[in-house]
């Protein structure tokens, strides 16, 4: 019996990096998994991947930040499998830029995606989860929602956001004995496309890797199946007793 | 192939019917064989029959976590009998439900003798061996009262807050010796065990202290201590092999609020 035989499961960002890698293990154990992206060429990728592997899932073009498309995304999901038990609230974007070169456009754009996005999965994913009887959702954030980093003021901002967005909502779903837990996982510096375009953004290099490897004691940076891994624990039945917890997969990083 | 398939494991406070003894046993379901320590040698024998009855491997031996000495024969079986180490669950732990103005100075040195000292004696034991084979997961048992004060007991909490920051001290050690160790602590809430069943009964038993267990976790209801093995289970396979030094709370929202 897989970990999440049968489940389905929603995965934002699931086009490359934490999200493909995340989308790839819940099919493995048995979930059927609406991959969503913003790119289509990559979720079609992860969908065939998926397909490959003798796993079930299908693809549908989504921007996080719009609430019409939550609401589409979401009908097509309760459409095609009449129920939603997982959702991975992935999708992310990186603005790495000290916060006197930030501009207000730039900051709302941050969280239009890391925050409304999340807001938005977590308002209406909830919904059909309780027409399902309960469910997990697993909150993508980052060590930068622990603590602050000089290099992306905004990026924290908006992973802290989905740090106590996460605690708050997992508290209002246990007052309302609706069966889903919620929680966040707050990944260290992990290869992920993401990560490559935020030190490319920084001068990218040699120095520039090596100062991200250095901030964990473990000495290397994380691999995306690392947080995959966590998620397929915190979605499945054997978390079922967690909610409003945040599990850090890091390398040591915090704990300094 | 199980998730800790081949890994050897020491399991300390196994032998209670409690998170021990069910992490013994799923450890062992998921491939790993089990040495079970406990100071109630006929409970840990127990635990052991059972992982052999449903196929698995286990041996059990009588082991005072709070002596040094102790620590020293568990790991010479561990080693003599399955020739290496891979796993530790610090999972033997006491709870003195009192609050600190009436808890003497026996007791509270009595629980970080077991709570405190335990832990420290079996990382200090265990990571030698587990360095012989090339790493290893170690997975402290610690609290929900370990983050946040707890008025009932204040000795217990504050033991486990010890093991909450000796956790992450030993990980960053670890880290430092780039010796393959991961170090995790794990804080559960209120779980129904024969431990927390005893604390009920010192702090006088009865619905209305039950009720108040039951209403610390916003989910409504105690925790089983399948829910604390499966967070040892996850924590001391390769699948969390990015995470070292970090906290794991199993607490129906305990300390979200």
């Amino acid at each position: 019996m897989a970990r999440v035989e049968n489940k389905v499961a929603l995965v934002t960002g699931a086009g490359s990096g934490l999200g493909r890698a995340s989308a790839l293990r819940l099919a493995e154990e048995g979930a059927r998994v609406v991959v969503t992206d913003l790119n289509a060429e990559g979720g079609a990728e992860t969908v065939a991947q998926i397909q490959a592997a003798g796993g079930t899932g299908f693809f549908i073009e989504h921007n996080v930040a719009e609430e019409t498309e939550w609401l589409s995304v979401l009908a097509k999901v309760e459409q095609r499998y009449g129920q939603l038990d997982i959702l991975v609230n992935n999708a992310g974007v990186f603005l790495v830029k000290p916060i006197s070169a930030t501009s207000l456009d730039e900051f709302r754009w941050q969280n239009s995606i890391n925050v409304d996005g999340v807001f938005l999965g977590i308002k209406h994913g909830m919904a059909l989860m309780e027409k399902s009887g309960g469910g997990s959702i697993v909150n993508i954030s980052s060590i930068a929602g622990l603590v602050g980093a000089a290099i992306s003021p905004a990026y924290c901002g908006s992973k802290g956001a989905v740090r106590l967005l996460t605690k708050a909502c997992a508290m209002e779903c246990a007052q309302k004995r609706n069966k889903i837990r919620i929680n966040s996982i707050h990944p260290g510096g992990m290869l992920t496309p993401m990560l490559e375009e935020g030190m490319a953004a920084l001068g990218g290099g040699d120095k520039v890797r090596a100062s991200f490897e250095s901030m964990a004691p473990i000495g290397h940076l994380g691999e995306a199946l690392d947080i995959a891994n966590g998620v397929v624990y915190l979605a499945s039945e054997e978390a079922k007793y967690i909610t409003g917890a945040e599990l850090v997969i890091d390398g040591g990083i915090t704990a300094a | 192939m199980g998730r800790v398939e081949g890994k050897v494991a020491i399991v300390t406070g196994g032998g209670s019917a409690g998170m021990g003894r069910v992490t013994s046993l799923l450890l062992a379901s998921e491939g790993a064989k089990v040495v079970v320590g406990d100071i109630n040698e006929a409970g840990a024998q127990e635990t052991a029959e059972q992982i052999v009855a449903a196929g698995g491997q286990a041996v059990a031996l009588r082991h005072d976590v709070a002596s040094e000495e102790g620590w020293a024969e568990i790991i010479k079986l561990a080693l003599d009998t399955y020739g290496r180490l891979d796993i530790l669950d610090n999972n033997a732990a006491m709870f003195i439900a009192k609050p600190l103005m009436e808890t003497s100075t026996t007791e509270f040195r009595r629980q970080n003798q077991v709570n405190v000292d335990g832990v420290f004696f079996g990382m200090k034991a265990a990571i030698p061996a587990m360095e012989l084979t090339g790493g290893g997961a170690i997975v402290n048992i610690s609290s929900g009262a370990g983050i946040v004060g707890f008025a009932a007991a204040g000795a217990y909490s504050s033991s486990k807050g010890a093991v909450r920051l000796m956790t992450k001290s030993m990980a960053l050690e670890c880290a430092q010796r780039q010796n393959n160790i991961r170090v995790n602590s794990i804080h559960p809430g209120p779980i129904l065990t024969p431990m927390l069943e005893q604390g009920m009964d010192d702090l006088g038993g009865g619905d209305e202290v039950r009720g108040m267990f039951e209403g610390m976790a916003p989910m409504g209801h105690l925790g089983e201590p399948l829910d604390i093995a499966n967070g040892v289970l996850y924590l001391a396979s390769e699948e969390s092999k990015y995470v070292t030094g970090a906290e794991l709370a199993i607490d129906g929202g305990f300390i979200a609020q």
